[in-house]
């Protein structure tokens, strides 16, 4: 019991605390919102031109949305995943990772105060960002499920969590480049997802990889929820629902798993000395 | 003044007064440098490859009783702040042991971690948050309530000198002196009964180094803490410290209590008066133990000195 109020204190404690650096970085969250709302804004005109360009009568209301989607999902993930990430990035920064690594904690709670965080951040973002967007370009939300699009949202983010913690490695033990790095495994994730095309767009040897995405699974149950009203029990959201869960569940030990190999290695290379 | 934070374990750590609360057995801990992307040359292979080598810390053994405070005297570079991370569970020793109040930092690190705190020469904290901020995360981490801390943390920058109106404010604009009393403050704040000081009057003013090393002597008499200390001020390795350990290359080359090692090397270089904690520091990190036969051989112990380190800048060379 006396563990557990540890644990769970422990958790708050990573929480309060980005939540504290957010309030206190309040300048660079404007500047990161803004940036975002330009991005979303920028492909959301593809959409809104894409008649101009082709000289082609289309639904432009179907593809802004369908675009809309993929930006803002895109723009949840990616806060997420840096939220996540961030967990070593911030802390090398800072200086203060070799006194977060000598607290008496396992790392499971270090990692879920901080993932939590991330996703409440994330999720906050993202509905700021699309009320946004979404007054400019008038979207017609009359076919929205949004219950079933959070439910989607919450599940995909669970994969995220566990994707970011494995990718968190990088900074870890690349104390330069390591962030950067991570970099790389979110342009994979961006190029396979289907956010702003459909999967089956990319070339057939592509498809394993996308499918083993959970964004893959998050975007269309997204579309699905908005753009076709669908229910969480309809087959169709099921069935995205069922490969989050499961990516979710193995993604997170195994995340946990290999940082623990991380950081093991880091300690017996001096790897966690060495801030900035 | 006493410390009163009640820190429940999840298993309760057995705090054995019988036994000895540091056990240092033989440690070594050895870095590698990377090797270069290209290598050009294959002449000497076997030097190169120990020159890639860092022996920090060379077959260590020391032991710190329970209540008592330990210096480590070393040179930059000695193996200081290694020992002190091996200690913290931040680096695991490549062979050898050491084991707190008998917790062994490998294998029950987490123990370890609710019995220790550790100071380090930079004050490491976020730097935008405030004091209180920064300290309430770390109170949090180590099982303290939120108001229990709250209270805590008030007081024990209080007794440092930190001003009230300076305890919400960001510790960006704090003097590099306050920030290192707030990084002692995280490390009291949290009652260890070992507790680890990297350098850590380094940078603060004489007052602020008195402030501190009362703070430390109180720790030790009314919370029966265990001190392990590294520290460039032989003054304050002198005054604190119930024995002191001079490590150089890795090694420790002379432990005793501080009258002890005077005396010893008094006699060495043949003086009259008592010698200084910096002549006993330069005794025993000069490039080659300087010996009786030395002193006779070169006239006199500064002369023996200064014929051994210009031998070593040949070396080096």
């Amino acid at each position: 019991m006396s563990s557990l109020m540890h644990q769970g204190r422990a958790t708050y404690a990573f929480f309060e605390r980005n939540w504290n650096l957010t309030r206190r970085y309040w300048g660079w969250e404007l500047v990161w919102l803004v940036y975002n709302i330009v991005n979303a804004m920028s492909v959301t005109y593809i959409g809104l031109s894409a008649q101009l360009i082709t000289g082609v009568k289309i639904n432009t209301n179907f593809f802004i949305l369908y675009l809309l989607i993929g930006t803002a999902v895109w723009s949840y993930l990616s806060v997420t995943f840096d939220g996540v990430t961030d967990i070593i990035n911030m802390e090398r920064w800072e200086g203060t990772i070799e006194y977060t690594f000598m607290a008496p904690i396992s790392r499971f709670t270090h990692m879920i105060g901080s993932c939590m965080y991330a996703v409440v951040h994330g999720l906050l973002f993202t509905i700021l960002q699309l009320l946004i967007v979404g007054v400019f370009f008038h979207i017609d939300l009359s076919h929205a499920n949004f219950v079933t699009a959070i439910v989607i949202l919450l599940l995909g983010s669970i994969s995220f969590i566990g994707f970011g913690i494995a990718t968190a490695v990088l900074p870890l033990l690349y104390t330069e480049k390591g962030m950067q790095m991570s970099f790389i495994v979110r342009a994979v994730i961006l190029l396979v997802s289907g956010v702003y095309y459909p999967v089956e767009a990319l070339p057939q040897w592509m498809h394993p990889i996308a499918y083993a995405s959970p964004a893959t699974y998050v975007i269309e149950g997204l579309r699905a929820a908005l753009m076709r009203n669908q229910p969480i029990w309809s087959p169709e959201i099921l069935s995205y629902i069922w490969p989050l869960l499961l990516t979710g569940i193995i993604s997170i030990p195994v995340g946990i798993y290999i940082f623990g190999i991380a950081e093991r290695y880091a300690k017996k290379t001096g790897k966690l000395k060495r801030n900035g | 003044m006493a410390i009163n934070v009640d820190i429940q374990p999840a298993v309760p750590v057995v705090n054995d007064d019988t036994k000895d609360a540091v056990v240092i057995d033989s440690l070594t801990k050895i870095f590698k440098k990377s090797r270069p992307l290209l290598r050009w040359h294959k002449k000497n292979a076997g030097q190169k490859e120990e020159k890639r080598e860092v022996r920090a810390v060379d077959n260590v053994t020391i032991t710190i009783k329970r209540r008592e405070i330990v210096g480590i005297l070393g040179s930059n570079g000695s193996g200081k702040s290694t020992l002190i991370r091996i200690l913290s569970t931040l680096l695991i020793p490549d062979s050898g042991h050491v084991s707190i109040f008998g917790y062994d930092v490998v294998k029950n690190d987490r123990t370890v971690q609710r019995l220790i705190n550790r100071v380090s020469v930079e004050a490491s904290f976020f730097k935008k948050l405030s004091p209180m901020e920064n300290l309430i995360y770390a109170a949090r981490l180590y099982n303290m309530p939120g108001d229990e801390a709250r209270l805590e943390i008030r007081r024990i920058l209080g007794r440092l000198g930190i001003k009230p109106d300076r305890i919400g404010a960001p510790l960006e604009n704090m003097s590099r002196g306050m920030q290192q009393k707030v990084a002692i403050a995280r490390a009291f704040l949290t009652a260890p009964i070992v507790l680890l000081l990297d350098e850590p009057t380094t940078g603060l003013d004489p007052r602020s180094k008195n402030d501190v090393q009362t703070f430390v002597r109180e720790l030790r008499d009314e919370h029966d803490a265990t001190i392990l200390i590294t520290t460039h001020d032989m003054d304050e390795a002198e005054a604190l410290c119930d024995r002191v350990a001079i490590i150089d290359q890795g090694r420790i080359v002379a432990l005793g209590d501080a009258l002890a090692l005077k005396r010893a090397v008094t006699g060495i270089m043949g003086r009259s008066e008592m010698v200084t904690m910096h002549e006993v520091f330069m005794h025993y990190t000069a490039a080659h133990l300087i010996t009786e036969t030395d002193i006779e051989r070169y006239g006199s112990w500064e002369k023996a000195f200064e014929a051994f380190e210009a031998q070593r800048e040949d070396d080096e060379e």
